[in-house]
């Protein structure tokens, strides 16, 4: 296998990550096997697959915690990420941990961004005092003050519950609807990623099976026949066959 | 209210059940002293001074011997904690130095330091590094990886990932640690104070010991007990302090 080729996205590029040829094996078990992507800049895409498919795997690779073992990355320069876990420093306050690494002059930012996410005034808070949800709106405030590129999305709604999921996904929507970043989404609720984006791929066997552009005017209604229509296609390439709708 | 009502019940029976048992004759004399001859025995140290003495001269020799060795095995906790290489280069030693009672150190430390201020300086600070190490390397290991995963996405390398992220998470087992150290410094002041010494309060030991004092040794005893307490809320008082975060923990 040919060395990875990993670089950086042109700022003037239309595109934010352009991923050709992606190889990565752990051990004996391949996960990537020729991953071909392109995200335009301010795309919401969404990447489903059932649970090991690898769909973590390669938001890690960009987010650039793993290696490839083979392919081409490029992508644009700032990126960051939202884990499924808050990931948040018990031992600083809020606004610390949303200014994390920056220099002090990100204070007023750090602030600002507390404030987008709903948090106005918590900055003095400690992690501990804050509910699941809390948390993970501070670790977005932690991604949006950064001015991401690309915002690396990585199960972000997985371990809430079902009503501040809704609220969470609504704030993500409303966030990247007005900062315009493009957006890789790694989930494997189907209805979520019909929701929000504005393109849904389907990790299997280490390709993407399917990579389908939604095109539904927002608010999205679960209801609508088109809606449940992609619903069943993602739904089928997942191996799940739904029950006949009437 | 209650709490402290409670906590100091045990310790205000067992004075006063020594207090009665002495005073009625049911405790003799030469099995424990009674507490108005341990009182005599401390009035007697105060007055000549040598209480005071004895007290700053331990503590020095503490206080340093910890500030040494702590500080070492705070050092070596971390380095092992946090990279392969320095897990792999002294955990290893540190586990064979565990395994040896640091008292079976006396005689190698005299015959190089000789018995002077080194010898219990170096004594002590060996019996201090041992369990600073050991929960040090602990705590460390125990930071959740996903936390310093991210805040090394974040940009945070070296120094300010160690003292911002992974030296405040392991915070509660490194004062564990201090806490652990400081009771063992004792074991390691009355071991180094029994040879070659003329003050400080494992002096005091040896002292009793030789005259068969019993009002001393009880009075040492005591001493301990404060220290041990007052060691206690000196830690309480620094987690309180260093650890502003975890007061408003609750419980969900």
């Amino acid at each position: 296998m040919t060395e990875p080729t990993i670089g950086e996205q042109h700022a003037d590029d239309d595109l934010a990550v352009q991923i050709s040829g992606l190889h990565k094996a752990f051990g004996a078990k391949t996960v990537l096997s020729g991953v071909d992507l392109e995200i335009r800049r301010g795309e919401f895409f969404a990447l489903l697959g059932p649970s090991g498919t690898g769909k973590t795997t390669l938001l890690r690779i960009l987010a650039g915690l793993e290696v490839p073992d083979a392919g081409t990355v490029l992508a644009a320069r700032r990126r960051t990420t939202v884990y499924q876990e808050p990931r948040l420093i018990p031992a600083r306050k809020v606004l610390a941990n949303v200014t994390l690494g920056l220099p002090a002059a990100a204070r007023d930012p750090g602030r600002r961004a507390l404030a987008e996410v709903g948090l106005d005034g918590y900055g003095g808070a400690w992690p501990a005092t804050l509910s699941g949800g809390e948390a993970q709106r501070v670790a977005l405030a932690r991604a949006l003050v950064r001015d991401p590129e690309v915002l690396l999305l990585d199960e972000p709604f997985a371990a809430l519950d079902a009503l501040t999921r809704l609220q969470m996904q609504e704030l993500v929507a409303e966030l990247c609807e007005r900062h315009r970043p493009a957006v890789v989404l790694v989930t494997h609720d189907v209805d979520e990623a019909v929701r929000l984006a504005d393109r849904v791929a389907v990790l299997r066997e280490g390709t993407l099976a399917v990579d389908q552009t939604i095109d539904l005017p927002h608010p999205r209604d679960r209801n609508s026949p088109s809606f449940v229509d992609h619903r069943r296609l993602f739904l089928s390439h997942l191996g799940v066959v739904p029950a006949a709708s009437h | 209210m209650l709490s402290a009502g409670v906590r100091i019940g045990v310790p205000l029976l067992l004075l006063i059940a020594w207090w009665y048992g002495s005073s009625s004759g049911r405790i003799p004399p030469d099995v424990l002293a009674a507490p108005s001859s341990v009182l005599g025995a401390l009035r007697e140290l105060i007055a000549t001074g040598q209480l005071t003495d004895y007290l700053l001269a331990s503590a020095h020799r503490a206080g340093l011997g910890v500030l040494v060795g702590a500080g070492i095995g705070l050092l070596l906790g971390v380095a092992a904690g946090i990279s392969a290489l320095g897990e792999e280069l002294v955990d290893p030693t540190m586990q064979m130095m565990r395994a040896v009672p640091f008292l079976a150190l006396v005689p190698l430390f005299i015959s190089w330091f000789g018995v002077g201020e080194t010898f219990k300086i170096v004594l002590i600070a060996v019996s201090a590094a041992i369990p600073m190490y050991t929960y040090t390397y602990l705590g460390v290991r125990n930071v959740d990886r996903k936390v310093v995963e991210a805040a090394r996405g974040f940009g945070l390398r070296g120094h300010r990932l160690a003292l911002g992220v992974i030296i405040p998470s392991a915070l509660p087992n490194i004062l564990m640690a201090m806490r652990i150290c400081l009771s063992v410094s004792l074991t390691g002041l009355i071991a180094a104070e029994q040879i070659g010494a003329t003050e400080g309060i494992g002096y005091l030991v040896t002292l009793a010991q030789q005259y068969f004092r019993i009002d001393y040794m009880v009075l040492c005893i005591l001493i301990y007990a404060g220290l041990g307490l007052i060691f206690d809320g000196a830690i309480r008082l620094v987690e309180r302090l260093a650890m502003p975060w975890r007061r408003h923990v609750v419980a969900r």
